[in-house]
């Protein structure tokens, strides 16, 4: 019995930095850009770039609980446009109550809230598709793509909500202060992107239900046989993710102070690159919030950077693509290393 | 023969019967668990035991009968419940999570928290420290459970029952059936251990040595039914033998003494590692002459499929020497093994034989379609006289064979896997348990078409559970158990109980 597992296999160099690849490939391509590109290491392109990189990480963080706990989530693009959608509507039309006969304005931080409800329960209803009605994942989600961006859609005909500033009269100044505003001189979005970073780590290590939404991830029958409640926890990681979703929609209506029905289409796909580069593994059970933003971050330098040098934009979509399999080939190659290494760590013992 | 114990009885199964859809897997058992005490469920693969452990556990509900605990009804609506009143699990197969460390596992669906949310992760690392600590393991609770030895990971789910303070009753399903000598000993301290806490538990296993060192009530369980039950004081392994079997002695089918022929294949020193450390297969060695049917027989996890699989090319990763008519060759893929002659109708028939959503003759043909190419087309004329010719030589009950594999009844479908490999004209074929899951009629047609092919100079190497069928079919025997080859019968020596031993031993 002693003998049974002497420590842990030796710290390996490789192996190191193979785990450390993602903050690598992110300076080298700091450095790459810096030399390539005039203009990217001032402050204002390195805050215009993280502004970008809020966003991704921001949808990035939903889907990595999304993903860890094994299933994915499509729809996060849609429901960005929904959200900014929602938001217009109840700042430039208010909400109608016909039987009452009139028309009710809410304060900006209202529109955030019913906004941010809005979206999680879009996410609850993706949630209880996939549990309740037993939908795959991936086509639950794939039919939340096309309903949230129909009904963004169908709210104003297709149309833009512009100037959404509000009016004095009816109390609902301010909302584009939440994308142009900042704090201590760093823009409210990436504040947004702390926050949620930061309490999504304290979810996943330190409370039951992040373990909750690994140990689903990671086998879902002996999570069920534990008396974990598998429903509530899928439920949870697509509202979460929806609520996410509902956040970056606030964003970006702010930010441009208009919304548009076609606001966030293919989103989900950086989201799922974030979530990829970062090291979270689609089958379910690994991924880390840290790992996600970083993910983020190199798909916002390296599009800007490439915007920056004036790489066209289909060759930009070229290098995104190869960046992406690639990372996930190094992340195979890296696993089959540790397998090996555990391997013959018990070979010795 | 119904000893009346003296111990306090704990919990209490009272005719319980279990039916599924077209069986009934339990018939009304009884079934009685004493407190302090090792109470011992045997039989043969497929007599119910798991059945009842999972009743017991509350993971599925009886179709009759009732539970008492403490003298006491009970009705038991999920794991979790069941573990709320005391009764707690340890699977067969793992249930533990390789993506997160030991001390995660222990506590993972009862975790302890500070102020009702926060996790209280150095307490969970305590007392995982302390339940190894007792468990005689130097594990560091921070360990991911990818990185453990299967037999540690054992270890981890007999250590991860411990942390509930309530147990009453404690099911071990199989617990020795992955761990070495000296970790099955640290086992056997525990259970003496947990025996003096008053704790009653229900143990599961083969291994007929150990069941008479470390039982002290057992039950037999044939064919869903109790056949005996009795103090281990008063037994001997005869004793367990002869009441799994049935019958004292077996007729030995009289099957004419075969002529030896030459030899067609001879496996040597056949080795598969398991991925998580120790062995699938061990310094395995047999010989198949032509013409000639060898049974494979073994418990579950003995190894046999493994077996079939690496001769066909499915572990290429498998160490030892295999000669084909005296020519060694390496079985590293399937598309060479089945060229060189060798065919193998898997277990699985819905997963592994048939594309479920294709034809009849679709799913005959696709092993074989290169015979069919004539220049750049299949030619369809080629593959109907072909498929024509197997559904009137295996009696296939079939319609049009253009229609859907699975409208075909489970013996028709077996007889549709077999006629597919039988295709690719197949030396030696490789049989997994043929007979699963069909009814008597295509039965007797798949073992007659079975000897046929024998007859033929087929050489057919047929692993099965069903001892009356193994017997009745094979020339020669080989037994498995652990992964090793631990008898070989023929003749005279072919009999239930031989095979039963060597199944058995360690």
């Amino acid at each position: 019995m002693r003998q049974l597992f002497k420590g842990r296999p030796g710290p390996d160099i490789g192996l190191l930095l193979l785990k450390a690849r993602t903050f690598i490939a992110l300076i080298v391509l700091v450095v790459v850009f810096s030399f390539l590109a005039p203009n990217f290491l001032s402050v204002q392109s390195l805050i215009l770039i993280a502004k970008h990189v809020a966003l991704y990480a921001i949808l990035g963080i939903g889907m990595t609980y999304v993903i860890v706990s094994g299933g994915i989530d499509l729809s996060v693009g849609s429901i960005v446009g929904l959200s900014g959608m929602i938001a217009g509507w109840l700042i430039v039309e208010g909400l109608v109550l016909p039987m009452f006969g009139v028309i009710v304005y809410f304060s900006v931080p209202v529109i955030i809230l019913i906004v941010l409800l809005a979206g999680t329960l879009v996410g609850g209803i993706n949630g209880i598709l996939v549990t309740k009605f037993k939908v795959a994942p991936f086509i639950a989600t794939l039919g939340m793509l096309y309903a949230a961006r129909g009904v963004a859609m169908l709210s104003s005909g297709g149309k833009t909500f512009p100037n959404l500033v509000g009016s004095p009269e009816l109390g609902n100044t301010g909302f584009p202060a939440l994308g142009a505003g900042s704090f201590l001189g760093i823009p409210y979005v990436i504040w947004i992107m702390i926050l949620f970073g930061v309490f999504s780590v304290y979810l996943f290590k330190k409370t039951p239900l992040g373990w909750h939404i690994f140990a689903v991830g990671g086998n879902e029958r002996a999570a069920e046989l534990s008396g974990i409640r598998i429903n509530r926890v899928k439920i949870f990681v697509y509202m979460f993710s929806g609520f996410c979703s509902a956040m970056v929609g606030l964003i970006v209506s702010s930010q441009l102070v208009a919304s548009h029905p076609a606001t966030g289409e293919t989103w989900e796909l950086n989201a799922i690159a974030a979530a990829v580069l970062g090291g979270t593994s689609l089958a379910g059970g690994r991924g880390s919030i840290g790992g996600t933003i970083l993910g983020a971050f190199v798909i916002g330098v390296l599009s800007d950077g490439m915007v920056m040098m004036g790489v066209s934009e289909f060759w930009q979509m070229v290098i995104k693509g190869l960046v992406i399999v690639l990372a996930v080939i190094v992340d195979q190659y890296q696993r089959n290393l540790q397998s090996k290494h555990v391997l013959a760590s018990r070979a010795a013992a | 023969m119904h000893a009346q114990p003296s111990a306090e009885l704990c919990l209490q199964a009272k005719g319980i019967t279990k039916r599924y859809p077209g069986t009934v897997a339990l018939d009304n058992v009884d079934f009685e668990v004493y407190r302090g005490k090792v109470n011992v469920l045997i039989g043969e693969n497929g007599a119910g035991k798991s059945t009842l452990m999972k009743i017991i556990a509350g993971i599925e509900q009886p179709t009759e009968g009732e539970l008492r605990m403490n003298g006491r009804p009970v009705k038991l609506a999920g794991t979790r419940d069941a573990a709320a009143k005391g009764i707690g699990i340890i699977h067969q197969e793992l249930n533990l999570f390789p993506n997160m460390t030991i001390a995660q596992n222990m506590f993972i669906g009862r975790e302890h928290t500070r102020y009702g949310m926060l996790l209280d992760h150095d307490r969970h690392v305590e007392k995982t420290r302390d339940i190894l600590r007792q468990l005689e393991c130097d594990l560091d609770p921070h360990t991911p459970v990818s990185r453990l030895k299967v037999g540690q990971q054992q270890i981890v789910e007999i250590a991860k029952t411990l942390t509930q303070s309530e147990m009453q009753v404690l099911i071990m399903d199989e617990p020795t059936s992955s761990l070495s000598t000296a970790e099955v000993e640290v086992l056997f301290k525990l259970i003496r251990d947990l025996k003096a806490k008053g704790l009653a538990i229900i143990y599961i296993s083969h291994r007929l040595e150990e069941i008479m060192r470390i039982g002290d009530y057992i039950t037999v369980l044939r064919d869903g039914k109790l056949v005996a039950r009795d103090e281990i004081a008063n037994i001997d392994i005869p004793w367990i033998v002869r009441n799994m079997v049935g019958h004292d002695q077996v007729l030995s089918t009289n099957r004419p003494k075969r002529q030896p022929t030459e030899e067609v294949l001879r496996v040597e020193n056949l080795t598969l590692r398991s991925p998580e450390g120790g062995f699938i297969l061990k310094d395995v060695s047999f010989s198949l002459q032509k013409g000639e049917i060898v049974g494979i027989y073994g418990l579950m996890g003995a190894g046999r499929t493994e077996l079939l699989e690496t001769l066909m090319g499915l572990h290429p990763e498998a160490e030892g020497a295999v000669y084909l008519e005296g020519k060694p060759i390496k079985p590293t893929s399937v598309r060479n093994q089945i060229d060189r002659g060798f065919a193998l109708v898997p277990e699985d028939r819905q997963r592994q034989g048939l594309v479920q959503p294709l034809s009849i003759a679709k799913n005959m043909t696709l092993s074989s379609l290169g015979k069919y190419f004539r220049r750049l087309f299949l030619s369809s004329k080629l593959e109907n006289s072909s498929i024509a010719r197997m559904i009137q030589n295996l009696y296939i009950k079939a319609p049009d064979p253009k229609l859907p594999v699975l409208s075909l009844s489970g013996g028709n479908q077996q007889k549709v896997v077999i006629g597919k490999y039988l295709l690719t004209d197949p030396k030696i074929l490789l049989l997994d348990e043929p007979s699963r899951g069909i009814d008597v009629g295509a039965k007797a047609d798949v073992f007659n078409i079975i000897r046929q092919l024998a007859a033929e100079r087929v050489s057919i190497l047929l692993v099965s559970s069903e001892l009356k069928e193994i017997l009745a079919y094979s020339d020669r025997v080989i037994v498995l158990s652990g992964g090793r080859l631990t008898g070989e019968f023929q003749d005279d020596q072919l009999t239930e109980n031989n095979l039963v031993n060597a199944s058995s031993k360690k």
